[in-house]
């Protein structure tokens, strides 16, 4: 009982990086129908940017320990959201209006581009975060159930980003524009709507979230090398999909849902049935509802 | 006789029309969809544009609200071309477009999809409720289901809709494109009612419809398009009684 429960607390950990890096997927795919392939991509740079920044900021984490992460976590979130307003611009812009195949393709070849440059930058090998913001703690919970320092900061931090993006897409006016122009461009724009600007900003909103949990899975699991965007960014992309792509709630529940599930499935048969369980429960998804679970739109009448 | 170079009258007083489409080309991929039309509409007419399917009604409004380029010709707004202008500017020339289809946004509700209407006018909420309760007060029913998922309302009901979010930038044009499809002819009637109150606000209006004869009541003058080529033009009242718009679109003879 002991072991389920601390495992589903695990599973709640990765389950929000994973929604926190699914709504970069999702909300990509909700304005422009584009699987943005390179978004586990930025999400890794993610990770290396938080560890440069860190090092640079040596003399900051050397007076202030763990508190130097607020502001490297905000200088991540600015810098990879900037490369992913980079990004549309020069592998997506261009393509726009050339069918849903070329950009994909594009979106591989970036992805590849990111990758192969963080392998060349920063080497194959692990990095590992400076100590200096080590957060090695426990809580005590019930029993002997514990949950590190680490956990509850990423759990926290991630919640809140969630939370944010949450308010900003249904009750401002530019958020309600987004949700406008993912449902229809030509009429969004009869509205006075400019579609590339919207388009910019979820450009910066997605991948600034992605990197934002670069930072956090790195000091989860205290190393990571430039594999991490297609190991950990395809399983943020399964979250997508489970939970509806193009539906920012769906990329929040199926992150979460898929951590859960993962960490059972630890439990039962053994953690390295983990990739095995989500890929299985992807497909039953599909087959059963292949719009996600909450994927569905109120159709139009006519 | 039918005059087809006929001007309405706030031409020839000097101000500038509130639309002038001027020998307009434009292409669907490989159709040549317009094929050199021009047309007027001046300060508080409405203009009625009807023909049949696929005769480019609605792709003259998409290319007068700046979403389809033009291969030729000219489009003024009260004097000022749209050439160059991206359609989400067009909306600041005073332009508001009720598109073919309403397509009124479903996952949004009521109050935001009139919200997005005067998306353009920015942050300025005081004018933007006065919009919203001079929209609820032409549709009522509006008022009642503002808080639903417009993809919940009744046919009619969207159409209110798109009318009404079309209405919430106060333009000085409204293109509106088949407000009576698929309607009852009740509420076809309340809908035709409902524009001639916009038209006496001050609104000019270009309407399609394929619904020519209510069209004609309403407008002062009227164009006949067939495949891309304006055929007839002239007072509505005039084109009501002419023998080919009876035979082709009103269904007699």
């Amino acid at each position: 009982m002991e072991l389920l429960a601390q495992n589903l607390l695990n599973g709640l950990t990765i389950g929000s990086f994973y929604a926190l890096v699914a709504l970069g997927y999702t909300m990509v795919y909700g304005v422009l129908k584009l699987i943005n392939f390179a978004h586990g991509g930025l999400f890794m740079w993610g990770a290396y940017l938080g560890w440069t920044f860190l090092t640079i900021l040596g003399f900051l984490v050397a007076r202030t320990g763990p508190f130097a992460l607020v502001p490297v976590v905000i200088l991540v979130m600015i810098t990879v959201g900037l490369m992913g307003v980079l990004l549309e611009r020069i592998a997506y812009r261009p393509l726009r209006g050339t069918g849903r195949l070329p950009p994909v393709i594009s979106a591989l070849g970036a992805a590849f581009i990111l990758e192969s440059a963080a392998r060349n930058l920063y080497g194959a090998s692990y990095q590992v975060y400076p100590t200096g913001v080590d957060l090695s703690g426990r809580f005590n919970l019930v029993g002997n159930l514990t949950v590190s320092y680490t956990q509850v900061l990423a759990v926290v931090a991630s919640l809140l980003l969630m939370a944010l993006l949450y308010i900003y897409v249904n009750y401002t006016r530019t958020g309600t524009a987004m949700r406008a122009v993912s449902l229809d461009h030509d009429t969004s724009r009869l509205m006075g709507i400019d579609v590339n600007r919207i388009i910019g900003i979820v450009f910066f909103i997605g991948p600034a979230l992605g990197g934002a949990a670069g930072v956090l899975v790195a000091l989860h699991y205290g190393s990571f090398n430039f594999t991490l965007g297609w190991t950990f960014g395809l399983k943020a992309f399964i979250a997508a999909i489970l939970g509806g792509i193009g539906n920012i709630p769906g990329a929040m529940l199926g992150g979460l849902l898929l951590g859960g599930v993962e960490s059972l499935g630890a439990v039962y048969l053994g953690s390295q049935w983990k990739d095995v369980i989500a890929y299985a429960l992807l497909a039953l998804i599909l087959i059963v509802r292949p719009t996600g679970i909450l994927g569905e739109r109120v159709a139009e009448k006519l | 006789m039918i005059a087809d170079t006929m001007q309405p009258a706030a031409a020839q007083t000097g101000a500038a029309p509130m639309l002038e489409v001027n020998n307009v080309h434009a292409y669907y991929g490989h159709v040549h969809a317009l094929k050199g039309i021009s047309l007027t509409v001046g300060q508080g007419e409405v203009v009625a544009l009807i023909g049949a399917n696929g005769a480019g009604k609605s792709t003259t409004l998409r290319a007068v609200s700046g979403l389809l380029k033009l291969r030729e010709g000219e489009i003024k707004i009260a004097g000022k071309s749209i050439a160059g202008v991206p359609a989400h500017d067009v909306v600041y020339m005073g332009v508001s477009h009720s598109p073919e289809g309403r397509k009124i946004f479903p996952t949004l509700t009521v109050n935001e999809n009139l919200n997005m209407g005067a998306y353009s006018l920015g942050g300025a909420k005081a004018k933007i409720e006065g919009h919203r309760d001079r929209v609820f007060a032409l549709f009522p029913r509006l008022r009642e289901r503002r808080s639903q998922l417009a993809g919940t309302l009744s046919g009619g009901e969207q159409q209110m809709l798109a009318i009404g979010r079309a209405l919430m930038n106060d333009p000085r044009l409204l293109l509106l494109d088949e407000p009576s499809l698929g309607l009852a002819p009740l509420l076809v009637k309340t809908i035709f009612d409902t524009v001639r109150e916009i038209n006496k606000t001050g609104v000019s209006i270009l309407l399609v419809e394929q619904n020519a004869r209510a069209a004609l009541r309403l407008a002062t003058t009227g164009y006949v398009l067939e495949t891309g080529n304006i055929v007839l033009s002239g007072p509505a009242s005039s084109l009501l009684a002419d023998e080919r718009v009876r035979k082709a679109y009103l269904g007699e003879g």
